[in-house]
Formats: structure tokens, C-alpha cells, sequence
């Protein structure tokens, strides 16, 4: 396995890409809050904002169905809303008795469990294309423009750079464990749920020390390069006319979906 | 990538009420953890803790095979907590959740704030309050409640996480809290098991990091009591909520936080509950103390062996 | 083990203006450990000089004295002007320290970041640091890689822009730990064409004796915290009883 597995940037030329990185993350943000807004059941307003995702899809040139194909990932917590259907509130659909229990799906249950179904749906599918067209440093510089204090930024911006350095030795950690922990054809291992804990832990003990003495090596880098503790960054990006006026078109956009889905 | 625990809840099942409630309290704490980490670790702070939230993003890849099939995972809230003090470990988890929710996916951005809060804050409170209570005592205690703590810390934040979801109308009450619970008392055990194991590992090779005197520098007495009042809490709730679910929907009324989430008026069928084992008040919350009285013990037991295997 | 001086240290070149001078440092590590035991050492403008030594010799702990990560006792001069508390950020524009782990020294996450840091932290205003970085990566051939991501990079790419982040401070010396470690033989080629060809004063610390042999006119051998040769390349590395004495194999 490379690292690259974790990269999720789509590489290619499109007005998304092109756009300023805070306008992108400022719309997503937008835009999720809108889906969370709406009314249970604003089943037309729903619509139409999937119109829109398919059509952030198509100025992406990454395909209209994009971040449809890869949006499945939300949906095995879609079962945590499934007792939704059986809500006490509204008018009972059926009885289902299975053994003690006595379940009640319920219309207002129905509508609010797909309602749920829907914003989840929309929402992650907002935040696949955010990073499909931005890189990650930009997406960083986003945050750092938004007033994120910028001690997280920095830390994200480390997590980001060393979590392939990381993920790598993780990958040669658990490979060395595997040539270590051979059975013989036919018989089965032996050792415990304990030992196989145990196991684990020390490498997770293991990758903690290797990671702190790293931090001391990065400090040293950094203290070398005149680092004091203040940290400095440049402002990488400037909004252009089109990046505000895309950002108008979209809040207008989203007010008028809250709009529709209050009709 | 798929989450290693089912707890990083996505956009679409909070209401907006809950996720600003929640963002408002994270903000709040993150903002106090950056002023406090900036003081004690100073310049330092930046690549120590920059590089261990890659160490818990790394070490959530690691996993261990339990039975069927079905794997043990790691979260470590608890483990950042006490070895990098509760302010640290909340920052490192603030990264972590930050970065599984923009760059995978994985936890929404408006929920992003609750989960910080149940994945960082309160696993710090409880992982590092804890472990600070007894960071003077022996070795084989330590560790018997480093990996009690890890293990109240998943299930604490599946308690919260079903809290949230219930109070949003994403759930019933009835049904998510057994699930999660029932669930998580199990991948707890694992992050019990690996908890310990690590923290053995770094006592042995960095004695230093866990001594009595560097853990005490990373957190005031406070955090006892903190620790202490959110595990009596969940302790005491999880088994009241699993079996007295109308109980608790009627206390969130009386007290209005039903009405924070729910846009519809609410009204309670007085026909629909699940019938667990005809349990009391007091009867639940004796099986809760038993619970943690049965984990406090194999975590005893796993600080034994460890520690005749380290020999 | 007893320690053999085979010569005074000597300055092979006589030149005007030291940009580094070592008088008497001593530094022994919390637990104990003494690394460095009376270094004594000066390199002249234009100097190229190889440090070698077994491991555990001091060399890393030396370099980490010259531009101050380490403080010892002794003292340390760097353009004639002395190594103080007050003038360490001064020093550390002057001295740019490269050290062995490339992921160690890019620790941001893309290559322009990585490169800005230096300029950026000695206040330098935003043109003039974006100048630098320009420079730097044009010094090191790698302008094209502005944008990468850091984590894109191969080991032998690593190595030459970790050294473009301590050249965009324009330091008057540079020091490398271990440069040619962990390269393939193509990227090796390129980093010693790399080296020969910057015009700056060079302390280079490594075990690989062949780049030695063809990059550095001078080299000084450390062991156990001394110096204990610094002489031409040519007569040190000829000097097979010296070399073996401290571990040293001759390519």
C-alpha cells in the first residue's frame, strides 16, 4: 500500500478548482447548513438541491455523478436512524411484534427518516467534491483566512504532512508483525484475543515514541530555520471579482432553496 | 477508509440546535486548551503536538483481529490524554476529527463540533482525570485504570454520541442506546487491552513522560473531579437510559431539551416501550458498578501479565 | 580506548575572514553522556570540508552547536561575530542547517511552504521571500516543484529541497548531516553535482568515504568529542593506520 491512498484531490482544470479555497469551503458549509435547515419532509427544496450539487458536479468536470459514486461511505450510520421510523409521534402505518418488542413505524417516523436520509446524503456529497477540488494546503490557507486560530491550522498542516510519513511505518510496523506471527499450514494460531492485544498495543506504544523523538527532530528543524515560537504565513490567496461574485450566486442560491422548502 | 468506531456522526442527523450547542461548548474548551498548551509547552507545542495527532490518526490504522472476523480498533483519546496532559490530547483530537471529517469524510462539518466533543473533550476528561487521581500510586493500579478509563471513555462517548441523536429525533431513545452501548462495551475492551499495552511499552523505554511528577504538571486537581463526575455520570446514565428510556425522555422535557431539538410538538404513546428485564433504579445502576468493578479487575489482571512479560 | 593526535589541526586554506570558528566547546547531554570535549575548528570562505568519524563521535551534536539548538561551553563565532542568546536569530540566518531525515526538515505541506519558512520567519517582507524561495529552488534545479506536496517527493527530490529551505535564508555557511544517505545511486550523482557546484562554505558531516574522496578538498575526523585529524582529503584518506583507528574504512 503507498500512502496515496489518503489523498483525495482530483487533479484537472475547472472553474471549481480555480476558485478561491475559503469561497469553496465557506459554500460547502453553506450548503450543509441549508440541507440541515430545511424542514423534515421539504421534499421539493431536497430536489433542487441535488439539481445544484449535480450541477457544482458538472462545473467540476469531474462527471455529474461524482460525488454521487463515491457518497455511499455516510450510509452504514444511516442504520443509527432507522428507529427513527418507529417516532411516538404521528399517526401508526402498522404493528410489528417481534418477540418482546412492539414496533410502530409511524408516517412523521417515515418522513423523518428519510429527511435525515437525504440531508446526509446531499451534505457528504458536498463535502466529497470541497476536497475533490481543492487541495488540501489550500483548503489549510482557507481556514487560516476564516480567523481559525492558527496553532489548530498548524497542527492540521502536520497531521496532514506526517500522517503518510506515519501511515507508512504503520504499514511496515504491522508487516513486520505479520512475518513474526507465522502458524504452520493446518493448525491454527495458537494465541489469545490478549496476546494479539498486547501485541498491538506495544505497536502503538512503539509508533508513539518513534513519533515524539520525531517532534523533537522537527523542532530542531525549525529552531534551525529561526522559528520563535510566532508562527508566520503568507497570505497565499486573493479573492478576485469572480470568486465574490460565485459566492453571492450561491448564498442567493441557498436563501432561495430555504425559501422553497418553507412554501 | 472506514471509521474505526461508529461514533463520528454525520451531517444530516443533528439538528442544526444540537450541532451549535455542541460547536459553542467545543469552541469554548479548544479556545482555553490553546491558551493553556501555548504556557506549558511553548514553542514546542506546535511540532509535539502537530505530530502526535498524525501519531493517532496512524495508530486508529491499527487493528487487531478478536473473533469472526470482527476486529478490535483504537480510537485513543484516552491513551493522547495521558501522555500528553488533557489540554494537548483535546487540540490533538480536534485535528484529528477535523482532518477525518474534510480530507475522508468521515463525521460531518456541522456535526464536527459534537464530535470533538465526544471523541476529544470528554475522553480527555475521563482518560487523563482518572489516571491523574491515582498517578502516584503503583505501577499494576495505573495501569488497571489508565485501561478502565479507556474503556469508559468509548463507552462514555457512545452514551453521548446516542444522546445527541435522540435528542435530534434521529433516534429512539428505546433502541440507540442498547445498540451503541452494546456495541461499544465491547470495542472498549479492546481499547481497554490496547490502552494498557501501550502505556506499559512507553513506561518501560520513556519512563520519564509518565511519572508522577510530568503528569501532575499537565493538569490541576480539577481534573480529578472532572473525571470523577463524568464517569460516576455515565456510569450511572447508561444503564438508566437502556432500561428507563421514558424516564429519561421525561426528564429531558421537564427540563426543555427535547424542545431544543425537536421542531414538532411532542407528545408520548404510553404503549410504546420495550419491556427489558423488570430492573429498578437501583438495581441498574448496581450492574453499572459491577460493569466497571468486572473491567477495573481484567485490566488489573492484563497489568499483571504485562508486567511479568516486560520481565 | 586511548585517543591519538597525529597532527595539529591545521587550516588548509589561508584566507581572509573565518566564517566559522570553534574554540574549546564542551558539551556533555542530561544524562550524563559527555559528547563533545574541547572542539577546536575554523573553516575559511570558499572552505569545502568533510567531517567523518564513527557514530557516536560528536558530529551531530557538534553541528547542532553552530547555529545554537544546543548550547555548550566554549565558544563558537560565526562571521566574526560570537554566538550569543541575543544574536541567535542572526546566527541561524547565517548557518543553514540541513539535517540527515528529509521528512524531518520538510514538515510543511508543500514544497513553497517548506521553503518560505526560513525567509518567512526572519521577517523578511512577503516579495522578497517569495523572491528567495524562487531562488533557492532555481540553485537547487528543482523550480518546477513549487507546488508538490511534499509528501510527492522521492528521497534524492527530499534531500535537494531540504537543502533549498536553508538556502533561501542566503546563509554564509552550510551544514549537512548525512547528505547522501539512504540515495539511490542516479540521485546520489546529482547531489554531489549539486554540491560541487554551490558557491558557499560546506561543513558536511557523512560515512561515505568515495563522496568524500571526490567532493571535499579538506577533511577533519572526529572521535569520542575531539578532533583528532583535519588535514587535505587526499593525505587523511591515504592514511590507512588513522583511518582505522577510528573506524574508518578506506574507500
Amino acid at each position: 500500500m503507498h500512502a496515496d491512498v489518503f489523498d483525495r484531490y482530483h487533479e484537472s482544470e475547472s472553474r471549481l478548482h480555480r476558485l478561491d479555497p475559503r469561497v469553496k469551503v465557506a459554500v460547502t458549509v453553506l450548503f450543509i447548513l441549508s440541507n440541515a435547515l430545511l424542514p423534515d419532509g421539504a421534499w421539493s427544496a431536497f430536489g433542487l438541491t441535488w439539481l445544484l450539487l449535480v450541477w457544482a458536479n458538472h462545473l467540476s468536470r469531474l462527471g455529474v455523478d461524482f460525488s454521487f459514486r463515491r457518497s455511499f461511505l455516510a450510509l452504514p450510520f444511516a442504520l443509527a436512524a432507522t428507529s427513527a421510523v418507529f417516532s411516538p409521534l404521528g399517526n401508526p402505518l402498522a404493528e410489528w411484534r417481534l418477540g418482546p418488542l412492539t414496533l410502530i413505524p409511524t408516517d412523521y417516523g417515515l418522513v423523518k427518516f428519510f429527511s435525515i436520509l437525504v440531508r446526509s446524503w446531499l451534505s457528504v456529497q458536498a463535502a466529497i467534491l470541497l476536497v475533490a477540488v481543492t487541495r488540501f494546503p489550500d483548503m489549510i490557507h482557507a481556514f487560516e483566512h476564516l480567523r481559525v486560530p492558527k496553532i489548530l491550522t498548524t497542527i492540521i498542516a502536520f497531521l496532514y504532512r506526517y500522517l503518510f510519513v506515519l501511515a507508512d511505518e504503520v504499514v511496515r510496523l504491522l508487516r513486520a508483525r505479520e512475518s513474526r506471527s507465522a502458524a504452520a499450514p493446518g493448525v491454527r494460531s495458537a494465541r489469545s484475543v490478549l496476546w494479539r492485544a498486547k501485541v498491538t498495543g506495544n505497536l502503538a506504544g512503539q509508533l508513539f515514541l518513534r513519533s515524539y523523538e520525531r517532534s523533537d527532530r522537527i523542532h530542531n528543524a525549525m529552531l534551525a530555520r529561526g522559528y520563535d515560537g510566532n508562527l508566520r504565513t503568507l497570505n497565499l490567496h486573493v479573492m478576485k471579482p469572480g470568486d465574490w461574485s460565485f459566492f453571492s450566486m450561491c448564498v442567493i442560491l441557498i436563501l432561495l432553496l430555504q425559501l422553497i422548502g418553507r412554501l | 477508509m472506514n471509521s474505526p468506531l461508529p461514533l463520528h456522526i454525520p451531517d444530516g442527523f443533528l439538528t442544526v440546535i444540537i450541532s451549535g450547542v455542541f460547536w459553542a461548548v467545543t469552541i469554548v474548551m479548544v479556545g482555553i486548551a490553546i491558551s493553556k498548551t501555548n504556557k506549558s509547552l511553548g514553542e514546542k507545542q506546535v511540532p509535539l503536538m502537530g505530530v502526535m495527532a498524525a501519531f493517532i490518526f496512524a495508530a486508529q490504522m491499527l487493528n487487531f483481529p478478536v473473533a469472526g472476523g470482527t476486529s478490535g480498533h483504537f480510537l485513543g483519546g484516552a491513551l493522547a490524554a495521558i501522555v500528553l496532559g488533557p489540554w494537548a490530547a483535546m487540540l490533538v483530537m480536534t485535528a484529528v476529527i477535523g482532518v477525518q471529517a474534510l480530507l475522508f469524510q468521515d463525521g460531518g462539518l456541522l456535526a464536527m463540533g459534537a464530535n470533538i466533543f465526544n471523541m476529544g473533550i470528554l475522553t480527555a476528561a475521563i482518560g487523563f482525570g482518572l489516571y491523574r487521581g491515582v498517578s502516584g500510586r503503583t505501577r499494576k493500579i495505573r495501569l488497571a485504570v489508565a485501561g478502565c478509563a479507556a474503556w469508559l471513555a468509548v463507552v462514555a462517548s457512545a452514551l453521548i454520541t446516542s444522546l445527541q441523536l435522540w435528542l435530534s429525533g434521529a433516534s429512539q431513545l428505546q433502541i440507540v442506546v442498547p445498540a451503541m452501548l452494546g456495541v461499544h462495551i465491547l470495542i472498549g475492551l479492546g481499547e481497554a487491552l490496547i490502552t494498557v499495552a501501550a502505556l506499559t511499552f512507553i513506561e518501560r523505554t520513556r519512563p520519564d513522560l509518565l511519572n508522577q511528577e510530568s503528569v501532575t504538571e499537565k493538569g490541576g486537581r480539577g481534573w480529578i473531579v472532572a473525571g470523577v463526575i463524568v464517569s460516576i455520570g455515565a456510569v450511572l446514565l447508561s444503564p438508566f437510559a437502556s432500561t428507563h428510556p421514558d424516564g429519561l425522555e421525561r426528564v429531558a422535557e421537564d427540563m426543555g431539551f427535547l424542545h431544543l431539538g425537536q421542531s414538532a410538538p411532542y407528545r408520548l404513546l404510553p404503549d410504546y416501550t420495550i419491556p427489558f428485564l423488570g430492573a429498578t433504579p437501583l438495581s441498574t445502576i448496581v450492574a453499572g458498578v459491577v460493569g466497571a468493578l468486572v473491567v477495573l479487575g481484567l485490566a488489573f489482571v492484563l497489568g499483571q501479565s504485562l508486567r511479568k512479560a516486560g520481565r | 580506548m586511548p585517543v591519538v593526535h597525529p597532527r595539529e589541526p591545521i587550516p588548509i586554506l589561508d584566507c581572509e575572514g573565518d566564517v566559522l570558528q570553534v574554540r574549546g566547546l564542551h558539551f556533555s547531554y542530561p544524562d550524563g553522556h559527555a559528547a563533545l570535549r574541547g572542539v577546536s575548528l575554523k573553516l575559511c570562505e570558499g572552505d569545502k570540508a568533510a567531517l567523518v568519524g564513527p557514530n557516536g563521535a560528536g558530529k551531530s551534536t557538534l553541528m547542532l552547536h553552530l547555529n545554537g539548538i544546543l548550547e555548550g561551553r566554549g565558544e563558537i563565532e560565526v562571521g566574526g561575530m560570537r554566538l550569543t542568546r541575543g544574536n541567535l536569530p542572526a546566527i541561524r540566518s547565517l548557518v543553514g542547517l540541513v539535517f540527515q531525515n528529509p521528512d524531518d526538515q520538510l514538515f510543511s505541506p508543500t514544497v513553497f511552504e517548506d521553503v518560505a519558512f526560513g525567509p518567512l520567519h526572519m521577517g523578511l517582507p512577503e516579495d522578497e521571500v517569495r523572491g528567495r524561495v524562487d531562488e533557492a529552488l532555481e540553485s537547487v534545479q528543482m523550480s518546477a516543484y513549487k507546488e508538490r506536496l511534499s509528501h510527492h517527493l522521492s528521497m534524492g527530490e527530499k534531500k535537494r529541497i531540504a537543502i533549498a529551505t536553508v538556502l533561501s535564508m542566503r546563509p554564509s555557511l552550510l551544514v549537512l548531516d548525512e547528505p547522501s544517505a539512504g540515495l539511490d545511486p542516479r540521485a546520489r550523482r546529482t547531489l554531489i553535482h549539486l554540491l560541487r557546484d554551490l558557491p558557499i562554505t560546506m561543513l558536511v558531516s557523512t560515512h561515505d568515504l568515495t563522496l568524500v574522496r571526490e567532493l571535499f578538498p579538506r577533511t577533519i575526523v572526529m572521535d569520542e568529542g575531539r578532533i583528532v585529524a583535519d588535514g587535505l582529503t587526499m593525505e587523511i584518506l591515504d592514511d590507512v593506520q588513522l583511518l582505522e583507528a577510528h573506524g574508518l574504512e578506506k574507500p
